[in-house]
């Protein structure tokens, strides 16, 4: 009884950072509409600030001084990323400031490591709260106690804000229609500026507030940001209190994993998360999303076209300089182009169901990775030939998308790339903590393939025949008749509906078609590099793929590809400088505001203007 | 009052309006006439800048408005009736009056929420409801409502009488004219010409973006060719 006593208390006072961040990123998408990735970034500089000031601040005063001055200096850096990053492109559709936010994540791990170095910091811990309080034999550290009481208060507090005040009033309306609480007169700019404000000052609240319990680290914005998404999702984006009630279930369901089911303790959270799901799909609190209900009529996107004689002449020249690389080229170059034509596919198959489909996976990773681990387990468990096995990665992604797809598609806009984030960390947690079976942190070692195929040249013209078809024939499904269904659906799933597309299937199809070809990339990764890693499935690679997919054009047809293959040479060669992620993270949001159009857009408007035509006529 | 002049705005592609121009006096109640898709409603969201003009001009006391931000166009005193209302149905009936507050004008009637609920009093009734569960014609009261709380001096009704009953009709018919008394200048749009006669002084009738007449109703009912070619079905 008094242990379960004590670790119930641990999740409630664990819940209180969570809860903070949570509310934070919540309150800013409801009226914005952003979901802001950097989130994590906040509650990370929140900790950061909190240790530099609780060492110059002393006593209790300086403690909770130094508390609530981190979160009003977080809120502050809030200010500045809204009036920089996004005030520029609220006008853009979602995506852009979803991608400018990646930037963003990036830039802040970079400035963090150059104030505060790599080496983790310990949190002070509270004065006058050192000690331990005995509850039923157990002892309890009066910091978890204090922030049991607090945390309550912080929701009373902004429930106040919300549903009492005139601010709360203009916030929740602005949630509904922000078109027209503008044109009633309120100044849309600084209510987006405050909301940003206040929910980033929750983040840093969140960050520091933790601080005696965990310290702070270069690595906790991306550690609490999935969970963070977790509890979101369950409460129902947009309720305050939807985001206490999860963060404490998920919080005490954390502290019981630990203890009853050591080894599931990462996958309980996104089992519990799809139950909610599929019982209430806009979470606990939520309410149904109403797309497009006063949408901006924004210019009609141009129709894709299949490639004309001159598009398909340049794809060929470049297919044959390609084929010609092994001959001049290097070892080196051989391999980095190996490693290019496989995130050009995996890029590919994201872009199909975003692009073509209009579904925004946060998750793709999870078919990359699923395809290569499939291969590797096979591989490993049933000595299978290679062969097999790599027919085996598509295959095994494609089900497993077949699986995510029911569920997901259910969903749309954000709650379906919220759940597309959760199952792929599922599948990531799953991988991790299963160490008999996947060996964990250490990976799958030994996954060579068959002598035909081996050496770098061969494996290098392997994959490009592999690679290049798999492309070709995504973008034959383009224009397919299921291509147009599948962009029917996108454009109108009402309308395509009254046509007779059964648009579930559809998207069904879709998503699972997007998973295989994911699943067929992973496959020709595990072998090129003979081994695969739990990264493969992790958060990074999911954004990696939405990244290139942006930077290259999301309304072209090549962008994927290009961006993917300018992604991965620049990569190459920007690793190599101490603070790339800075520089890659600073380009991202130029692009999201400079040229939202991607490379293909941007490089394919130039050239019309100069009168050189890259499509083919559509028939009449 | 308010002066339009050579306004082409378009979605997309397609060309909505086409060099249009008129002006608007203060104390008139002006009638906008014209099928759908005439362009009544875009010549609202335009003068609000909520669609953005390609060219021309408005302007509103002689300053151009054209462009402003739609909050900044809103606080200059014109009060927006969006025709699908558009009401916070989350909020209760007097949130949704809260966002629509405004600081007292001096040269516009000043509105507060007492003298709206005597105005419409099936709105005090409902006043801590939420706005999901209201008929018709409650709604378009409340809008209406919503945006007298700004205090403007020019109103925009994008066709107030579409979609209620006509005992309503007939009330809301009165109301306007009542604003008309209080000096308050209305442009409204209208498909209804039986109502627009009723409340208006003068009418304006579009087709595909242009400007087909403008003038009194009595010069209107001279020209039946006009009202057989751009207003009846």
């Amino acid at each position: 009884m008094g242990l379960f006593v004590a670790q119930l208390l641990t999740g409630l006072a664990n819940a209180a950072a969570l809860f903070l961040v949570a509310s934070g990123l919540s309150l800013i998408f409801g009226v914005t509409r952003i979901v802001n990735f950097a989130h994590g970034s906040l509650y990370m500089l929140g900790a950061y600030f909190g240790v530099m000031l609780m060492q110059s601040l002393p006593g209790a005063v300086g403690f909770w001084g130094s508390i609530v001055l981190s979160s009003l200096i977080v809120g502050a850096i809030g200010i500045i990323i809204e009036i920089c990053v996004l005030r520029p492109v609220y006008r853009a559709p979602e995506l852009f400031q979803l991608v400018a936010t990646f930037g963003v994540i990036l830039v802040i791990q970079d400035l963090t490591l150059m104030f505060w170095g790599a080496e983790d910091q310990l949190g002070p811990r509270a004065p006058g709260l050192k000690s331990v309080v005995r509850i039923l034999g157990e002892p309890i550290p009066q910091y978890d106690l204090a922030l049991i009481v607090i945390t309550p208060f912080i929701l009373l507090g902004l429930w106040w804000l919300i549903s009492k005040t005139r601010v709360g009033i203009l916030v929740r309306a602005a949630t509904q229609d922000r078109e027209m609480v503008g044109a009633l007169g309120v100044n849309q700019s600084w209510l987006f500026t405050g909301v940003f404000f206040l929910g980033s000052a929750l983040a840093g609240l969140g960050g520091a507030i933790q601080l005696p319990k965990g310290g702070a680290d270069l690595l906790m914005d991306l550690n609490i940001i999935s969970a963070v998404f977790v509890v979101v999702v369950i409460g129902g984006m947009g309720s305050i209190v939807g985001a206490f009630v999860a963060s404490v279930l998920i919080s005490v369901l954390n502290v019981f994993g630990v203890a009853y089911l050591p080894q599931s303790t990462l996958v309980l959270m996104y089992v519990v998360m799809a139950i909610v799901l599929l019982v209430r799909p806009y979470g606990l609190f939520g309410r149904e999303e109403k797309a497009g209900e006063h949408g901006q009529a924004g210019e009609p996107d141009r129709p894709i076209r299949p490639a004309g004689v001159r598009g398909r002449l340049f794809a060929a020249a470049l297919f044959l300089a390609l084929a010609l690389v092994p001959v001049f080229g290097s070892n080196f170059t051989q391999v980095l182009l190996t490693d290019i034509l496989i995130f050009c596919l995996f890029a590919a198959s994201l872009q199909f169901m975003l692009s073509t489909g209009g579904m925004v996976s946060f998750g793709h990773a999870a078919f990359f990775g699923g395809g290569a681990y499939a291969a590797a387990l096979l591989v490993t468990y049933a000595d299978s030939p290679m062969e097999l096995a790599f027919l085996f990665a598509p295959l095994a992604a494609g089900l497993l998308a077949v699986v995510f797809g029911w569920f997901c598609i259910r969903l749309s806009g954000v709650y379906f790339a919220m759940l597309t984030l959760a199952f792929s960390q599922l599948v990531w947690s799953l991988v991790f903590q299963w160490y008999d079976v996947t060996g964990g942190d250490d990976g799958l070692v030994n996954i060579w393939p068959s002598a035909w195929l081996s050496g770098t040249t061969t494996y290098y013209y392997f994959t490009l025949i592999v690679g290049v078809g798999g492309i070709i024939f995504l973008r034959h499904l383009i224009h397919s008749p299921f291509g147009y269904s599948l962009r029917a659906t996108r454009d109108s799933a009402r309308q395509a509906d009254a046509t007779g597309i059964n648009v579930t299937h559809v998207q069904w199809a879709a998503f699972a078609t997007a998973g295989a070809m994911a699943g067929l990339a992973g496959g020709l990764f595990v072998f090129s590099k003979g081994s695969v890693f739990p990264n493969e499935l992790e958060i990074e690679k999911s954004f990696d793929a939405l990244i290139v997919v942006f930077l290259g054009g999301v309304k072209t047809l090549s962008g994927g590809v290009v961006g993917a293959a300018f992604m991965e040479s620049v990569k190459d060669w920007l690793t190599r400088l101490e603070y790339w992620r800075l520089i890659l993270g600073l380009l991202i949001i130029g692009v999201v505001i400079v040229a939202p159009a991607g490379i293909v857009g941007t490089l394919r408007g130039l050239s019309e203007r100069l009168g050189l035509r890259w499509t083919g006529e559509t028939t009449r | 009052m308010l002066e339009i002049s050579a306004l082409n705005s378009f979605y997309g592609k397609a060309h909505i309006l086409n060099d249009l121009d008129f002006s608007i006096n203060r104390g008139e109640v002006v009638a906008l006439l014209g099928r759908n898709g005439a362009g009544k409603t875009t010549t609202m969201k335009s003068i609000m800048q909520l669609v953005h003009p390609k060219s021309g001009r408005v302007s509103f006391d002689g300053a151009d408005i054209t462009s402003l931000p739609s909050h900044k166009i809103a606080r200059l005193g014109l009060g927006y009736v969006p025709e699908e209302r558009r009401i916070f149905s989350d909020l209760t009936i007097l949130e949704n009056l809260e966002v629509g507050r405004q600081k007292a004008r001096k040269d516009a009637p000043v509105w507060t929420v007492e003298a709206l609920f005597e105005l419409f009093p099936n709105l005090w009734e409902r006043r801590n409801n939420r706005g999901k569960a209201m008929s018709g014609g409650e709604q378009q009261m409340l809008t209406i409502a919503r945006t007298l709380m700004g205090n403007p001096k020019l109103l925009l009704l994008d066709e107030p009488s579409e979609g209620i009953a006509p005992v309503i009709v007939e009330q809301m018919a009165k109301t306007i004219l009542r604003f008309k008394e209080e000096g308050l200048t209305v442009i409204i749009s209208e498909q209804n010409l039986h109502f627009a006669r009723i409340v208006a002084d003068r009418a304006i009738i579009l087709e595909s973006g242009e400007k087909k007449f403008d003038g009194t109703f009595t010069d209107l009912e001279n020209q039946p060719d006009i009202r057989d070619a751009y207003l009846s079905v």
